[in-house]
């Protein structure tokens, strides 16, 4: 990978290398520092636990789907963990690894793919909005929630537990969108505190990067008036610090930047997808030594960081995530059919209620009915 | 009390104006808007009272407008959204319908969408192609929105800031012919009628003509010529599309036991088509006739010096009507 706007601080041998603009861990102890990896190696694994979990419990006919995240951990915990609490996340279908970050339970992730409802958390609480499945939709949002913070006047204030910056995620398909076009010349026009941070994953379903693009993705933020840079988005470290720094642009008041997360989709785009058909498999072969937790664990374990007993317990921490989420998964309770009227409008108009009330008494109507076996 | 005389482009100006005045959240975004005041002038003046910060001269992308303005108000805010004419919502019809309908059923209430989306409506104003479109039906065929239409200037006062109040997103469709073509006393501090709400603005015994926006001017000239030959004609300003109020129409049509719907849109699938089944479903028999439709030919918006021929007018209105009559 001989790119030099590749920005990478640890290599995939999980080899620590020096970065001209972008370094980790300025500030910490060597034990604080420490302890930031072996958080983002937990979070990595746990992700990756999430994401085989949920795609095996499609196979086994509890999720209608699943948009796998395998590959992309580095991309999602960097970006994740690189927020504040006040900050604000538009996230894809695909940003599990981001939503762990935000403290939801990766059960209710499941939620939307199962088809018992189509986002079950609290984008309030947990600062992070539903997911959204139109392609490069939410760009647009996250710009406009920017435009909303600076009229808060939330941007600029030199407070850090204040100011707010927004990360809005998306893929290398979605940068053909008109939508995320006009989100760059809306965030540029109006220096929105907004990051695009792209997880470049060279895949839109069957079609290659090379059919959305002829320049490198970040390439394009210039055009748009913005920075834009390349992060190998397979390196925790490096992801961390080059997204931490475009928050910290977005915070600041100097307006929109453009984060590349250049990585690979090593799984399907979803579970219905059969990418044996499009791809060859020495590029999956290529991209597995580029692998986003071997490189932390190797990094860990040679610098004596972690020892077998820490990578057992957060392999038994995995464990209970897993068991977690199939106990959980099968006992989600179905909608009831009269609910479906219950969110439509904040204020019901009358003849919803009236078709509402009629579909409960047909449904009452079979009441008491032997049903014949 | 505060009385004037004014047009329906000045009513919605003042309308926003308090709007704005009322609530601090209440932003204004579109194209031309500041500056210019908009190319109506419905919003003429309020940059310079408001901020560049509250009316908001957007990029000229109808989906970036419509889509920033979800993220206002996934923040708090209450964005009322200028479309500049009903041919160039499309762009923006995805964000309209796959976002803004859908935001408060798919976060389970969680999230609001108290957005308003103006968008100045249909023909008769000699204007190019994509400048006269009534695309009504479409938006009131989409669950989530709510989609309502002034037809004077009393009502624009009111309605816009109704709608603005909304915790809903709702569709305000703003009749441009009417802008700048007749004016009524306005007194601001009278009761308004609700905003999904239905209205009788002219009481008669024979027949039941529905119209809305741009047509109600027309339902009631066409009521006062047929009174010249003894026919009365009931009118009703129906006001909101979706929810419909079918209460007083319902109570008109079995009194009257005849009805004809009349819009500028298409009338196939459009919304006479939805009147005329509803009123068939529920005054069945009271009906003297089929409801009948007058409206815009299943062509596109023709060329202008035609249009007038292809808008449904006082003769096309009173043909219905005898047609009605007569069955």
């Amino acid at each position: 990978m001989a790119d030099p706007d590749l920005i990478q601080l640890l290599t995939p041998e999980g080899e620590r290398v020096e970065h001209p603009d972008y370094s980790f861990g300025a500030g910490l102890t060597a034990e604080e520092e420490a302890e930031q990896i072996r958080g983002f190696y937990r979070d990595m694994v746990l992700t990756r636990r999430i994401d085989t979990e949920a795609t095996a419990l499609q196979r086994h006919g509890e999720l209608g789907l699943w948009a796998q995240l395998l590959g992309q951990e580095a991309a999602q915990i960097g970006a994740g963990r690189a927020l504040r609490r006040q900050d604000f996340v538009f996230p894809t279908y695909r940003e599990h690894g981001v939503a762990w970050c935000r403290g939801i339970d990766p059960l209710q992730l499941l939620g939307l793919f199962r088809g018992v409802d189509q986002g079950g958390w609290d984008p309030h609480e947990s600062n992070f909005h539903l997911y959204t499945v139109v392609i490069g939709a939410q760009t647009l949002h996250a710009t406009g929630y920017a435009m909303g913070v600076q009229r808060d006047g939330l941007v600029g204030t030199d407070d850090p537990d204040r100011d707010t910056a927004v990360l809005a995620h998306f893929g290398d398909g979605a940068s053909s969108q008109g939508d995320v076009n006009e989100a760059f010349i809306f965030a540029a026009s109006y220096n929105a505190p907004v990051v695009f941070f792209c997880q470049n994953n060279q895949w839109a379903i069957s079609e290659p990067i090379e059919r959305q693009t002829r320049i490198p993705l970040f390439q394009r933020a210039l055009g748009f008036g913005f920075p834009g840079m390349r992060v190998d988005g397979n390196d925790v470290l490096a992801t961390y610090a080059v997204t931490q720094a475009a928050l910290d642009h977005a915070r600041e008041g100097q307006g929109p930047t453009f984060v590349e997360a250049y990585t690979y989709r090593m799984g399907a785009h979803t579970t219905t997808d059969d990418p044996t058909r499009y791809r060859l498999s020495d590029d999956v072969e290529r991209w597995k030594l580029r692998d986003p937790i071997a490189r932390v664990e190797a990094y860990l374990t040679r610098n004596g960081l972690a020892d077998a007993d820490y990578l057992d317990s957060i392999k038994a921490e995995a464990d209970d995530l897993g068991a977690h989420l199939r106990a959980g998964c099968r006992t989600m309770p179905d909608p009831t059919p009269t609910s479906v009227f219950d969110h439509v409008y904040a204020e019901m108009p009358e003849e919803l209620r009236a078709q509402r009330d009629e579909f409960a008494a047909y449904l009452a109507s079979f009441e008491g009915e032997g049903v014949s076996a | 009390m505060t009385t004037s005389k004014v047009t329906l482009a000045k009513a919605l100006n003042s309308g926003l104006r308090k709007a704005m005045e009322d609530d601090p959240k209440v932003l204004i975004m579109g194209e031309d808007v500041g500056k210019l005041g908009g190319v109506f002038r419905i919003t003429d003046g309020l940059q310079k009272d408001f901020g560049e910060d509250r009316v908001i001269d957007s990029p000229l992308a109808e989906s970036g407008i419509v889509g920033t303005a979800v993220g206002l108000a996934l923040r708090g805010y209450r964005p009322v959204v200028e479309i500049q004419f009903d041919g160039f919502v499309y762009p923006a019809y995805d964000q309209i319908v796959c976002q803004v309908a859908k935001m408060h059923f798919r976060s389970q209430g969680r999230l609001a969408m108290p957005m308003v989306i103006r968008i100045p409506f249909g023909g008769g104003i000699g204007a190019v192609e994509h400048h006269s479109e009534s695309p009504e039906a479409q938006f009131a065929h989409t669950p989530g929105l709510k989609v309502v239409s002034c037809s004077n200037p009393v009502d624009g006062y009111w309605m816009i800031q109704q709608a603005i109040a909304s915790d809903d997103p709702v569709i305000f469709l703003e009749p441009k012919r009417q802008y700048h073509a007749d004016k009524a006393e306005l007194d601001d501090t009278a009761t308004p009628d609700p905003l999904f709400a239905s209205r009788v603005t002219r009481r008669g015994s024979d027949l039941t003509l529905l119209g809305y926006g741009p047509t109600v001017k027309t339902c009631l000239r066409a009521a006062e010529a047929a009174a010249g030959e003894g026919k009365s004609l009931e009118v009703i300003d129906l006001r909101t599309l979706s929810p419909l109020d079918m209460g007083p129409v319902l109570e008109s049509v079995s009194r009257t036991g005849r009805a004809v719907v009349v819009h500028e849109a298409h009338v196939n699938l459009g919304m006479g088509a939805e009147l005329a089944a509803r009123i068939t479903e529920q005054c069945f028999y009271s009906l003297e006739a089929p409801v009948l439709r007058v409206g815009g030919f299943d062509t596109p918006y023709p060329p202008s010096r035609v249009e007038e021929e292809w808008l449904p007018d006082l003769d096309r209105v009173l043909d219905a009507v005898d047609r009605a009559l007569e069955f």
